[in-house]
């Protein structure tokens, strides 16, 4: 049976007046309450010094107490600590990981100190590539893991960034959304910090350092993003611990001095970060994590692994087909590199043959000689012997003739000697 | 330098942890999300499209007419020669915009004018799942690019209303077999047309019949009961699930009933408003598609039907010689692909 799809040429789409109350104008609270009974997932990692104010600035910003133990100043080198949180209020549950980086800036040599910041945010957007490209996959539960701000803490030196900043924050900018802030702000003077804030931006400017823009295209949110945008590097504290000022209990640093107060905008930009952090932009965030920089991620993974788009008209699933091209290059590569093993194989017992049978021929010539000498010595051993004999056999006759000559000397002489001894003893007598 | 990766004792990256929970000290304002988040969806729209099957003279585009308040389908009331019954099944789609106190729709209402009207109806439904599946096909290709688009456009049907003539017995062998394809990829509502030519205990014994006659052949219509996903939800569903199928009426004429203008149609022994549950079920109908359960359908389409797809075609053009892959980094169960 035939088909033919009848479509409007061109996507000419017309705009109907409805007549009466249809009701999908109840969409948007349909989706916010699929949104709100599923959970949102909000990842925040903390850059910055030991020691700078991370947890508590993070306490302070949720208003609650996260557990954890500060770290020490001796970590051989930069590693990241995630921990979640449940936290919920009103009707909406929100899965908070807040990342940190312990042991940042308190190396020796700080060449290296970016680079597990860096590999832990390619390894969330990893996981969630690769859940992705599963087959079977389940996109909707998944725990987004992937970073979606970054708070970057500056040190108050009231000068301007540190070389370690800039090169962190260059690093991290095409990979998440960076919001530098000014921790301890409490350590500047309000004239000094106003020449900090502007030496801060025009030096991340003149960097080429993209750190997140709040958005302004939308007319509910554009004005208090344009506002807020003008005070930014943030200049924060934090601060769990509560002061009584006037009548009322509120977070606060006490100095000998004078007391801070975390909620007084005059004292620091704390509630300007919390309302662009939380109340106004969290979403945008999620968005821009997800739309931009996850999509970068993917598509440069997928361009190294050497898929590329083909044209719209031609082969579809055209990774599939860049895959198999691929696997028979690298199998054929494979099989390339076992011949040539076993060709230098082959070659080195040739090798190793033809020295054993060199030594084996020396071998061979040695013993031969050897056996020579041997024989030789042997000749002369016996020539000799037979001298010996000889000369042993013409002594003996030597021997035996004179000692018959003895014997018949002796004979004699006794005869003499008696008749000496005769002749003496008559001569006596 | 030592290596990056996470100590033994917290989490790896890719493993979802198991959060503690927190008490919060006092308001910080997180809720502020589900704001931002529905001024971000009102401003990006929304999509939906849906099909309306059944054969002619059921009364298809005057109840989408109806649903949507508007000229949205053309009547083939008075269709010239040619109009008439067309020889094969064909798919027209025509796509609208409507806004609603700021919520902007854009509305794809595909017809299938044709089925179910020859003599001989074997495999009428097969345009039906052609044109479907190749929706699902559009948007995967979007989806596997290395550039994908911001927003993928989704053609996809969120939502096929099946018209079952009102015959009161039960259900015809071509109603059955359409809507036993079907309801395995995409979610069908049946509902029953013109029953203003049922009477209540008609209707009652029809409705029973026609649930039977699905639990026999194992047909799962919308909502479907294995993607209840709590135990509220599964209450609320039930209930619907005893309308089903809703048995309707069309009408986009208003007339005068006690001083009110209301939608309905005239005939001599009275005015059956449409919109008055005692006369028939359409305000459970429009509720339901519309009112409480249209983002309902698009994620099952989304998460269920075009997932399933997405599987069967990823591993359809896998070659035996392929499995196990490998060669790609972190390939997990050696079963994924690309």
């Amino acid at each position: 049976m035939a088909v033919a799809v009848g479509r409007p040429a061109s996507d000419d789409l017309r705009n109907l007046s409805l007549s009466g109350h249809v009701g999908f104008d109840s969409l948007p609270d349909q989706l916010v309450n699929k949104s709100t009974s599923q959970g949102f997932c909000f990842n925040i990692l903390c850059v910055g010094e030991t020691g700078i104010g991370k947890s508590t600035l993070m306490d302070t910003l949720f208003n609650t107490k996260f557990e954890s133990e500060p770290a020490t100043h001796n970590e051989p080198g930069v590693r990241l600590k995630a921990r979640s949180y449940e936290l919920q209020e009103s009707n909406v549950h929100l899965k908070l990981t807040i990342v940190d980086t312990v042991g940042f800036g308190d190396q020796i040599n700080k060449d290296d100190s970016y680079k597990p910041i860096v590999e832990y945010i390619d390894a969330q957007f990893e996981a969630y590539l690769q859940e992705e490209l599963k087959i079977k996959r389940s996109l909707f539960n998944y725990h987004d893991t992937r970073i979606h701000a970054c708070l970057y803490f500056i040190a108050p030196t009231g000068h301007s960034l540190k070389s370690l900043d800039l090169v962190t924050m260059k690093k991290l900018d095409s990979k998440v959304n960076i919001i530098p802030i000014i921790a301890k702000a409490d350590t500047i003077a309000k004239n000094e910090l106003h020449k900090f804030k502007s030496k801060i931006m025009s030096e991340l400017v003149s960097n080429g350092v993209q750190i997140y823009q709040f958005p302004t295209d939308e007319e509910t949110v554009a004005e208090i993003n344009a506002t807020m945008s003008v005070h930014l590097p943030f200049a924060v504290v934090g601060s769990t611990e509560e002061v009584k000022i006037g009548n009322k209990m509120a977070k606060a640093r006490q100095y000998p001095w004078g007391v801070v107060q975390v909620e007084n905008e005059n004292h620091c930009d704390f509630v300007k970060l919390r309302e662009m952090l939380i109340r106004v932009n969290m979403e945008d965030l999620r968005e821009q994590t997800h739309t931009r920089h996850y999509e970068l991620y993917r598509r440069c993974k997928l361009e190294e692994m050497g898929f590329k788009d083909t044209d719209p008209d031609s082969k579809p699933f055209s990774l599939q087909e860049t895959y198999e091209a691929k696997r028979n290059e690298f199998l054929g590569e494979l099989q390339k590199k076992e011949d040539e093993m076993r060709q230098m194989f082959v070659m080195r017992v040739k090798e190793k043959e033809a020295e054993l049978k060199e030594a084996e021929k020396d071998l061979h010539e040695k013993f031969d000689h050897l056996k020579r000498t041997h024989q030789e010595e042997k000749k002369k051993v016996e020539d000799k012997k037979k001298e010996l004999e000889e000369e042993l056999n013409s002594f003996q006759k030597k021997k035996a003739a004179a000692q018959l000559l003895q014997s018949q000397a002796q004979q004699a002489g006794s005869q003499q000697t008696k008749k000496d001894k005769d002749k003496k003893n008559f001569f006596f007598m | 330098m030592e290596p990056s990766a996470m100590p033994e004792e917290e989490m790896p990256p890719s493993v979802a942890p198991s959060p503690a929970g927190c008490q919060l000290f006092g308001y910080v304002g997180i809720e502020a999300v589900l704001d931002q988040m529905k001024i971000k969806t009102m401003k990006t729209g929304f999509e939906f499209n849906i099909m309306v099957v059944g054969q002619s003279g059921l009364g298809k585009s005057t109840m989408v007419n109806t649903l949507f308040k508007s000229k949205v389908s053309r009547k083939a009331s008075q269709p010239s020669q040619e109009e008439r019954i067309p020889k094969t099944v064909q798919l027209q789609s025509v796509t609208h915009v409507i806004e609603e106190k700021g919520v902007k729709m854009k509305l794809t209402v595909t017809d299938t004018p044709g089925f179910g009207d020859q003599i001989n109806n074997e495999n009428c439904w097969d345009p039906i799942i052609k044109y479907i599946n190749e929706q699902y096909e559009r948007y995967l290709r979007e989806e596997i690019l290395i550039t994908r688009k911001r927003k993928i456009p989704d053609t996809r049907v969120h939502g096929c209303v099946y018209f079952i003539p009102p015959t009161g017995h039960w259900l015809r062998p071509l109603d059955l077999e359409f809507m036993r394809r079907l309801s395995k990829i995409v979610n069908v509502v049946p509902v029953i047309a013109k029953a203003d030519t049922l009477t209540l205990e008609e209707r009652a014994e029809f409705k029973q019949q026609i649930q039977a006659d699905l639990k026999t052949h194992a047909i799962s219509v919308y909502p479907q009961e294995d993607f209840d996903q709590d135990p509220d939800d599964r209450v609320l569903n039930d209930r619907i699930r005893e309308k089903i199928p809703f048995a309707v009426v069309g009408a986009d004429q208003e007339h005068q009933v006690n001083g009110k203008r209301v939608l309905g149609r005239k005939t001599k022994w009275g005015i059956i408003e449409v919109e008055n549950p005692a006369h028939c079920e359409f305000p459970l109908l429009r509720d339901l598609l519309i009112r409480s359960h249209l983002q309902d359908l698009k994620d099952i389409t989304h998460n269920v039907h075009y997932e399933s797809y997405r599987v069967r075609r990823l591993n359809e053009s896998n070659r035996p010689a392929l499995s196990p892959l490998n060669g790609l980094p972190g390939k997990a169960e050696g079963s994924s692909d690309l």
